[in-house]
């Protein structure tokens, strides 16, 4: 008697999914139907490039992870900027790079409080949207960098250096190191990461150059920008491709993670390794030999850019269209397509030039 | 009349020796299986990929699986009673840090490692009183400690971090170095293991630890004082994970406010893998660290041959049921031939 | 002796209620930011998550069962919810597709803890990495975020200004019939009963196995629609979404005072221990408290819920033994022969 109850249970779930299902069949909302529903973030007001810097301000800074010294750094830099502009800086943020229901949640709590503006490092370009237009409609002005969501979900987007050159730079810095031959690997971060892939993009499109043709790019491995899981790919890496010459790591979490194991094993110097580092980190393994060149900018320069860009934002200076000007420090900026401001070049370092920077 | 009284002695003592050699037969091949699997899945890598046990392979495999095995083995002596600790995971993660900060200070190592399995006897001690003093379930008071010291961990920690750039070359060296294809660390492990193994055989207090776990009144009642006897695995458990921790920032010199979350499922299901069931009162140390080390090969076999790394999290699911039902089936075997056993000689 | 644990079940469903509404009310008054109808949508709209699962899972747990896999299940629905879609099925079909995978979640649990006798706890920290494992696999690394605009809007926003999202209504329908099954009905009461002692349960003629049956596959039902509503409220279906909930709705179940033998405990109070603990998150994020810290607090009260009634339970215990000792023995009944 048990049997035909569970049986007969089983018989209805069955029958009401398939009606269900040939309900839906008669039509319905696909993705498709979905990608026609953009909408612009174009703020109707004007820009003011005479508007007074307004003071006592509150910029929330919001990156992808806290506690990761890059973020740390980056926006340590903001808030010495918002120091001098007088105006309050907070951070709040998850502490993992791929929680990116935690990110909604602090750009919820961040408008919730009533900041006037906020610094985005998005984890993901599309999932943070509806929270940041959400903030603008409150009147909070939405300012990313680092990592960008979609144009019309913020007003504007600190980059720390051209894409093109990031990802450019990088293929020519290992290939140099590796005899422009062998296989290449690249470990990267978060599988969404809007930064993450523009470079990668990037990378590609340059080994599509001549010169580039005796190398050949075999796996793009992701570490999430967790040390441990960095280091098991960098392993597995090795043990699928033992011919492997080079690895690029665009992240720091993961180029730091890459050069602990390599530095602890046989591959040591035979495999190069090349990224984004910071010289703090990269030391150790610049002098041992594991790493002979990478790159980085100045994240507080970033995060100083950051800050004084939603503060222009927040005084009605500039509105984030293509053109503006502003001057942030002792710098000019003018505001580039789709809203994005250039920091300017990164800087390569070297076993010759570590030793003078520290961060 | 009087002849066949002694005659009945000695098959009244038959059943009781051969139950406890059925019950041992068990257990040892329990481990074996393990091992058996753990050796065909080694071959069939080594087919696929003949770089696979290269010298750096089989370091790299024996020092992935270091660290597990060393909590794996520390959680055992809790499970064995009964009990569970899932707070070992954020215990590793302060007392790594704790070890680190140390050192960056420009400390010894020695003390640095001392350090650390000092804090993980303290968070052990912790569990301990709170599980055996209190009497509240195991799981929800280390669900609850794990918390606690994670978030204190973090507060600790804030947006510091521990690199290998502060660290002393020596120690990471001995991190990742080792006598051809054995690392020291292993070694440290490996020695870590037997001594358990060993004090749980052959000890009378390691012996009430599984008559505890079977029975825990009836092992009140004979007279094994249970709460000591607790008190003692979790502090145990708590030092192995502090041990583990100073590990930890030797091979991966990295250690920052996240280190060592959610590593208690994975010593859970090492542990479950490798015998130790969670009724308590059975399993063994060995057994353990086998599953320890079946698990965290499984990460390394698989980019070895090819196949994403997408796969490990629904493999390790897939083993823990399959060890969970396989340890049940036979532990319904074992009990009916146990009572089939008492029934012809009863 | 049973009479008196039922009463200080209740009575700490009521502190945990009383609790409830005491941070309320100090928050409205001394909190900024806290009293108003978007805040207080917010922190619901955080709360509803754990709330689904909390239903169910309390359920579960008085009958003396738990499942850890909640989690992993509320991933999975997510990730293929987010395949399919990338896929090009229209929404209408992807939903009741990932309901029904949470169905056949949970019934896995439930066959291979009724018909393998396997001990649930183990059994589902072992589907909690397959389910999550298989989430990874479908989904990969991917974000999918793109979905309609209306399911997003009913999962994230409010009931016009107010401080009501669109998606409670629904979830008060769910706790009404979750209320009315534990607490009305001859099912929720076999519940009961099976928790207090599964033998005398049976011999009372009770189908103990058919009921945990039941009780897994709601659980897997609800945690996929949980992981529905996660995807659309973030706007963001990956392979990790929810992943650590399961302790979180483990925590706020035993702080609402359900007790983990199984037998004792109201949904009310369960409910009440959820909302208590994310009201306290949401004042101590708005107060700039570090979620490190909260952490600790989430700790220290999961302690002190278990702690508490056991110490009390103990206390009164002795008291009743000291009691019993100091009144002269009588009452033996005295043998007819």
């Amino acid at each position: 008697m048990r049997k035909s109850s569970l049986r007969r249970s089983c018989a209805a779930l069955a029958a009401g999914t398939s009606l269900a299902l040939a309900l839906t069949a008669c039509g319905g909302t696909t993705k498709k139907d979905v990608e026609n529903d953009g909408a612009s973030a174009a703020s109707t007001a004007s820009a003011n490039p005479n508007a007074e810097l307004k003071k006592g301000l509150t910029v929330g800074f919001l990156p992808k992870q806290v506690n990761n010294p890059y973020f740390t750094s980056a926006d340590k830099g903001g808030e010495a900027a918002l120091k001098e502009l007088g105006s309050k800086y907070k951070e709040v943020g998850p502490s993992s790079a791929t929680d990116t229901a935690g990110q909604v949640s602090y750009v919820n709590t961040l408008t919730q409080q009533q900041v006037n503006a906020m610094a985005v490092s998005a984890q993901d370009p599309g999932a943070l949207c509806t929270a940041l237009k959400q903030a603008m409609k409150n009147d909070i002005k939405v300012v990313t960098y680092d990592s960008d969501t979609k144009p019309d979900c913020r007003n504007a987007f600190v980059s720390q250096a051209s894409a093109e050159d990031l990802g450019r730079t990088e293929v020519q810095l290992l290939a140099e190191q590796i005899g422009y031959k062998g296989e290449i690997a690249i470990l990267s971060a978060a599988q969404t990461a809007t930064n993450q892939n523009t470079w990668i993009d990037f990378m590609k499109d340059e080994l599509k150059d001549a010169k580039y043709k005796d190398i050949k790019l075999v796996k793009v491995a992701y570490g999430n920008d967790d040390a441990q899981q960095s280091f098991q790919q960098t392993q597995g890496l090795l043990q699928e491709y033992p011919n492997l010459k080079g690895i690029i790591s665009p992240t720091t979490v993961g180029i730091k993670a890459a050069a602990q194991y390599l530095s602890g094993s046989k591959y040591k110097g035979k495999v190069k390794l090349t990224g984004l580092g910071t010289p703090n980190d990269m030391r150790k393994y610049v002098k041992n030999g594991t790493v002979e060149g990478f790159e980085l900018w100045d994240p507080a320069k970033l995060g100083d850019l950051a800050a004084r860009t939603a503060v222009a934002l927040a005084s009605g200076q500039i509105t984030g269209k293509e053109g503006e000007t502003f001057k942030a420090g002792d710098a000019t900026y003018t505001i580039g397509k789709d809203g994005v401001i250039n920091l300017g070049k990164p800087t390569v370092f070297t076993a010759k030039n570590i030793d003078q920077f520290n961060f | 009349m009087t002849v066949t009284t002694p005659q009945q002695a000695p098959p009244a003592e038959v059943p009781k020796a051969g139950a406890t050699r059925l019950v041992d037969r068990v257990f040892k091949m329990r481990e074996l299986a393990i091992l058996a699997v753990f050796l065909v899945m080694i071959v069939v890598t080594q087919i696929g990929n003949s770089d696979f046990l290269s010298e750096q392979g089989i370091k790299d495999l024996l020092l992935n699986a270091t660290i597990l095995v060393l909590v794996a083995t520390g959680q055992s002596l809790v499970v064995i009673t009964r009990n569970v600790d899932l707070s070992v995971g954020s215990t590793l993660g302060i007392t790594a840090f704790a070890a680190g900060t140390y050192l960056q200070g420009g400390g010894n190592p020695v003390v640095a490692v001392a350090l650390a399995v000092l804090l993980g006897i303290g968070c052990g001690l912790v569990n301990g009183l709170l599980v055996s003093l209190g009497q509240v379930p195991a799981l929800v008071v280390t669900l609850g400690t794990l918390y606690i010291i994670r978030g204190i961990d973090s507060i600790w920690v804030g947006s510091r971090q521990i690199t290998a750039a502060g660290l002393p070359d020596g120690f990471i060296d001995f991190g990742s170095g080792g006598i051809s294809a054995v690392p020291y660390l292993a070694l440290i492990a490996v020695v870590v293991l037997v001594a358990t193994a060993y004090y749980l055989k052959h000890f009378g207090s390691g012996r009430e630890l599984y008559a505890l776990g079977s029975n825990p009144e009836a092992a009140r009642l004979a007279g094994i004082p249970v709460r000591k006897r607790i008190l003692a695995a979790y502090t145990f458990c708590g030092a192995l994970a502090g041990l583990a921790g100073a590990m930890y920032l030797a091979r991966f010199g990295n250690v920052d406010s996240g280190t060592g979350n959610g590593y208690e499922l994975t010593v859970v299901s090492a542990v479950v893998v490798g015998g130790v069931v969670f009724t308590g009162g059975s399993g063994s140390v060995y057994g353990a660290a086998l599953g320890a080390l079946l698990l965290t090969s499984i990460n390394s076999v698989l980019p070895a041959l090819g196949v994403s790394s997408v796969w490990v999290l629904a493999i390790n699911g897939i083993l823990l049921i399959l060890a969970i039902a396989v340890d049940r089936i036979v532990a319904v075997r074992v009990a009916n031939a146990l009572k089939k056993r008492n029934a012809r000689h009863g | 002796m049973a009479d008196f644990s039922l009463t200080r079940a209740i009575r700490w469903d009521t502190v945990v209620g009383a609790l409830l509404i005491v941070v309320l009310l100090l928050s409205f008054g001394t909190v900024d930011g806290f009293g108003n109808a978007l805040n207080l949508s917010f922190l619901i709209g955080n709360t509803l998550p754990i709330a689904l699962i909390a239903l169910p899972m309390t359920l579960l747990v008085v009958s003396g069962e738990i499942d850890l896999s909640v989690a992993s299940t509320a991933g999975l629905s997510g990730s293929v919810m987010g395949v399919l879609w990338n896929q090009g099925m229209t929404i209408e079909t992807i939903i009741p597709i990932c309901l029904l995978l949470g169905v056949v979640c949970g019934l896995v649990n439930g066959l291979l803890v009724t018909r393998l006798g396997l001990p649930s706890l183990a059994v589902t920290i072992g589907t909690l990495a397959a389910y999550r494992g298989i989430a990874q696999i479908v989904l990969g690394s991917d974000a999918v975020t793109d979905f309609p605009t209306q399911y997003l809007d009913f999962a994230a926003g409010r009931i016009g200004d107010t401080f009501i999202p669109q998606a409670f209504l629904p979830f008060l329908v769910l706790l009404a019939i979750a209320v009315v099954a534990l607490h009305a009905t001859p099912f929720g009461r076999s519940v009961f009963a099976t928790g207090a002692s599964e033998e005398a349960a049976r011999f009372a003629g009770i189908r103990v196995k058919r009921q945990k049956l039941i009780l897994f596959t709601v659980t897997g039902l609800m945690s996929s629609l949980t992981g529905i509503f996660w995807a659309l409220h973030y706007a963001s279906a990956r392979y990790d979404n929810a992943t650590g909930l399961e302790l979180s709705v483990v925590a706020a179940v035993l702080l609402g005072g359900i007790d983990f033998d199984g037998g004792k405990g109201t949904l009310g109070g369960a409910i009440a221990g959820v909302f208590l603990l994310g009201a306290l998150q949401n004042v101590m994020s708005l107060q700039d408290v570090s979620a490190q810290s909260q952490i600790v607090v989430t700790g220290v009260l999961l302690v002190l819920s278990v702690l508490g009634p056991r110490v009390a339970r103990q206390i009164s215990v002795a008291r009743a033994g000291r009691r019993a000792a100091s009144t002269p023995a009588s009452k033996a009944p005295t043998p007819v022969s």
